[in-house]
Order: structure tokens, then sequence, then C-alpha cells
């Protein structure tokens, strides 16, 4: 059995929160190539917000791969929700997807969709009608400041409110975890402050938030985040992470 | 519901984009819907046909007594009381020699000419022919008797053969746009790539993407067959109003109230191919990703 550190080890105490991923010895890498990620060992906590930092090439977003599940681990174990999905079946995926939501860097919008349909998809995926998605949307977009910007399609929109549609996206099935890969890399310090509020908002709600970035200001602004340090695909310092212990937020 | 698929939103349909009917395949699928139209309704009519005609002389026969004219009336009668046989029909000599004619010209009507007699006969099943056989040579020693059906065979095997040809070559222009659909469906796949991507990242499942498709196909294919079809009856139409393929011998080639309804079918079964053929290669498409 490999060395658990990091986060498992430090919540494997009286009050200890239930894990919403657990990562034993997980390696990955692409093809025949050098591993990209090597011997992660650690625990999300759910209810958990964390920040993922490191170098460029660090493998940040790789892991956020093997989170939203778009990438099976070559060794190790992964746990989500409770199941062992390293090697689950791809049909059995999709249900864990749903409860998944994912800010892409590149924002990832269907371009001939209106800002309105590319945020109603996970809804209609999920098998709701048209007369049950027009309410939260119309709410979601009213909430990330595009109301008047529904029938816009992805290349009339600005990169911020590109990435807001993105957010509303990812949000709006009310996912259980939260994973955004840079996603303040396209806008101003105000939009940036205010997506931040908007995840802080959801992980008061129990939504697991794990952000990729490199913005020091983003997790300096976010007490009681934690923070994941990977350096050259492995944790950097596994220890940094109890910076700021874990806790339910009010 | 097993067509749920068929009927989707118009969110559902807007995934994909607009697009329908302005690709290739609608118009491969026609293509293949109206030859495949032609050639099924020619080889249900040479089936047809060969099934009229093969009836029609299946007992039938002639007699033939070369320079027999004299004895023409005697055969006749010998052939009415024979046992079994149902009509006597003899050929007029007067018919024997303008058939003749066209070979020999004007010599044909010389009376000294010799003109072989013919009478065609048709029996009951089961009439013993060696026995009248041996009644007319007792009249005419030369007479010979013949079954038409020896005589027609040769054109009944290659009615047979062209028959077979038709259908292997329905089956392979069936397999033809078939092989278009896989290809229209790898294409399809390949310019909503990104599309499926999203899907799946956001937990669509793979039959959820692949019943778009399948609709898409499904309803490009049926418009290509049905407008194949339908130009591919006209042109039976027109052919069959203004000629028939056999003449007074099969009284012209028919298609049965059964070709009329397998012909009608053709373009819904090659939908209905198309449409299994595209879920299958859009399912093992998306299998090989994640």
């Amino acid at each position: 059995m490999a060395r658990r550190v990091g986060l498992g080890r430090a919540l494997g105490r009286d009050g200890e929160l239930p894990a919403i991923a657990e990562f034993d010895s997980v390696g990955l890498r692409y093809g025949t190539g050098a591993e990209v990620l090597r011997d992660l060992d650690f625990r999300l906590a759910n209810g958990g917000f964390y920040f993922l930092t490191g170098p460029s090439g660090a493998g940040k977003t790789s892991l956020l791969k093997l989170l939203y599940l778009a990438q099976r681990p070559t060794r190790g174990r992964i746990r989500l929700f409770g199941e062992e999905l390293s090697e689950a079946p791809r049909e059995s995926l999709p249900p864990f997807r749903r409860r998944i939501g994912v800010v892409f860097q590149d924002f990832r919008l269907i371009r001939h969709l209106s800002a309105f349909d590319n945020i109603a998809l996970p809804l209609r995926v999920g098998g709701a009608t048209d007369e049950e998605v027009e309410g939260p949307v119309r709410e979601m977009l009213a909430w990330v400041g595009l109301a008047d910007r529904a029938s816009a399609r992805p290349p009339t929109l600005s990169g911020g409110e590109q990435q807001r549609v993105a957010i509303a996206r990812a949000v709006i099935n009310r996912p259980e975890l939260l994973v955004a890969d840079e996603p303040t890399g396209n806008v101003d310090a105000e939009m940036a402050s205010r997506l931040l509020h908007l995840f802080t908002a959801l992980n008061r709600l129990g939504t697991t938030v794990v952000v990729a970035t490199h913005d020091v200001g983003l997790i300096s602004a976010t007490p009681g985040a934690q923070m994941i340090r990977l350096d050259n695909g492995g944790l950097a310092d596994p220890t940094g992470m109890l910076r700021n212990p874990p806790s339910r937020r009010g | 519901m097993m067509l749920d698929w068929l009927f989707a939103s118009p969110a559902d349909r807007r995934l994909l984009g607009s697009g329908r009917f302005r690709g290739p395949t609608p118009w491969v699928i026609a293509i293949m819907s109206f030859s495949i139209m032609l050639i099924a309704a020619t080889g249900l009519a040479l089936a047809s046909t060969a099934g009229s005609l093969s009836r029609s002389i299946e007992a039938r026969y002639a007699v033939e007594v070369p320079n027999g004219q004299q004895d023409l009336d005697a055969l006749v009668g010998i052939l009415k009381s024979s046992p079994g046989v149902i009509s006597v029909q003899p050929v007029p000599e007067s018919d024997m020699r303008d058939t003749l004619q066209r070979w020999l010209g004007p010599a044909a009507q010389s009376a000294d000419l010799p003109v072989p007699a013919l009478i065609n006969f048709d029996t009951r099943p089961g009439t013993d022919i060696a026995k009248i056989q041996q009644r007319v040579q007792a009249i005419a020693a030369t007479a010979q008797i013949s079954a038409h059906r020896d005589r027609v065979a040769p054109l009944l095997r290659s009615m047979r053969a062209l028959q077979w040809l038709a259908f292997g070559l329905v089956l392979l222009l069936s397999g033809a746009a078939t092989a278009a659909v896989v290809l229209a469906a790898r294409g399809a796949l390949d310019t909503h790539r990104f599309t499926i991507e999203v899907m799946h990242g956001i937990g669509a499942t793979d039959l959820q993407v692949t019943h778009l498709f399948q609709r898409k196909i499904a309803l490009d294919a049926l418009v290509g067959s049905l407008s194949g079809a339908a130009a591919g009856a006209l042109v039976i139409l027109l052919l069959a109003s203004g000629a028939s393929f056999a003449g007074e011998l099969t009284s012209g080639a028919t298609l049965s109230p059964i070709d009329l309804f397998a012909l009608f079918l053709l373009p819904f079964a090659l939908t209905v191919l198309a449409t299994w053929v595209a879920r299958m290669a859009v399912l093992a498409a998306l299998r090989e990703t994640l």
C-alpha cells in the first residue's frame, strides 16, 4: 500500500470530511512518452475549496482531466464520489460526469449554439425538457450578467462573456465537484474577483471547487482554501496543502 | 420508446447545426435508390415473365412432319382422339410459307417447295407422349414430337440468370449505399468531433450522441431513397406503358401486386439499412473514445 500523504493524512482525524476524490499512487503518461503525472497520493474533502498551482507543464491540466474523467490513469487508483473509477467501464462514466462541472481554459463552447443553448446543454443531457430548462437558464444568464445576450453565439461574445457562459454551463447543474482550468486567464481583475465570488458562493452551497491557476492574488483572496502544488508531475509540497486546514464553510 | 430518437426536440436538432440535405449523402442514396428500383423491377419482371412463359409451355408439344402437308388432316384427327390431349392447333401451310418467305423470298410460295406439317397440341399432366408418338408415326413414319419447353429452355435459363444477376446487383448497390452511409457517418463525426467531446464531457451517453447522428442520417436517407425510388417508378411506368418485354408469348411482362409491394418497400428498407449502419458506425467510433 502506497504511503498516503497530504490531505488524506491530514484529514484522517475526528471531524474529517468525507472524500469526494481520492488519488492513490496515480501516474499518467500519454502514449509511450514519459510520465506527466507520477505517484499522486491525496484526497479532496467533500465541500473543500482547492487551488491547484505549479509552473507551466507541471501537469495541472492533466490532473484536472483525471478529475473530470476525460482521462484514465495509466497506473494507480482514483476514487470519485466513493466509487473506484480508474478501470470502470466507459458506459458507467456519464452519470459521474453529470455530477462534475468543468470550466475549460479554452471555454469549449459550441460555436453554432446560442449562449442560452450552451448553458442549457447539461440540463438537456440530463433529460430536462425545453420548459424545464427555460427558468434555470434565464436565471443563470442573469447571474453571470448576460441576460441580454441569451441568443448571442460564442463568436460574437467577448472573451470575458464567453468565460461567463462557460462558467454558467459548468454550474447550472449544481455539480458536486467544480473543476476550473485557469478561469481568470482571460478576464480583467474585476471580472476575476466576481468569478471568485461565484466560486466561493457555490462552495458555500456544498460544491467542492478545484481551481487550477497561476494567479497568486486569487489564492490569497480566498481564505480557507487549500493549495495543491504540482511540480514536474508530482506533488511538490504535500504538507504545504495543510496550510489552510479544511473546514465546512458557513 | 424505440423511435423516440426520431422525434428530437428543436434544441437537439440545433446541436448538429443546420446542414441537412446539403451534403452528398441524400444524393448518393437517391442515385442508389433509383438504380435499385429499376434493377429490382427488371429482375421481378424477368422472374414473372419466365414463370408465365414456363407455365404456358409446360404441357405444350409440336408434331413436325417433313413434307407432310398431305397428312395434316389425318394427324390432327389422330391427335384429337389421343388420350390426354386437350387442344390441337395445326399451323396453316400459308403461315409456314409466310414464315419461310422471310429467308427464301418469293420462292417460298413455290408449289415445288416441300413444306413441313406443324401441329401444336396441349396435354394434361401425366399424358403418355410416347404412346401419342406411336399413333402419329403410324400415319407418318417421319413424324417427330418435341416439347416446347426443350426448345425454350436456353431462353428460360438466360432469363433466370438475368433475374439472379438483377438481384445480385440490388445487393451490390445496397452494399455501395451502405458504404456511402458509413463514410457520411464518419465524416459527420469528424465535423462534429468538438461537439461530441463537449457532450461527452458533460455526461452525454454514447446513445444520446448516436441518436443525433442517427436521426440526421435517417432523414437524409429517407429523402434520398424516396426521391430516387419515385424517379425510378416514373421510368418504370413510362417503359411499361410503351412496350412489353416479351410480346405475345407471355402477354407482356407484368409485375404482380406482391412485386409492386416489394418495390414500394424498397426505399423504406434502404432507409432502415442506412440508419442501422449509421448507428453501428457511430457507436463503433464513439467506443474508441473514453
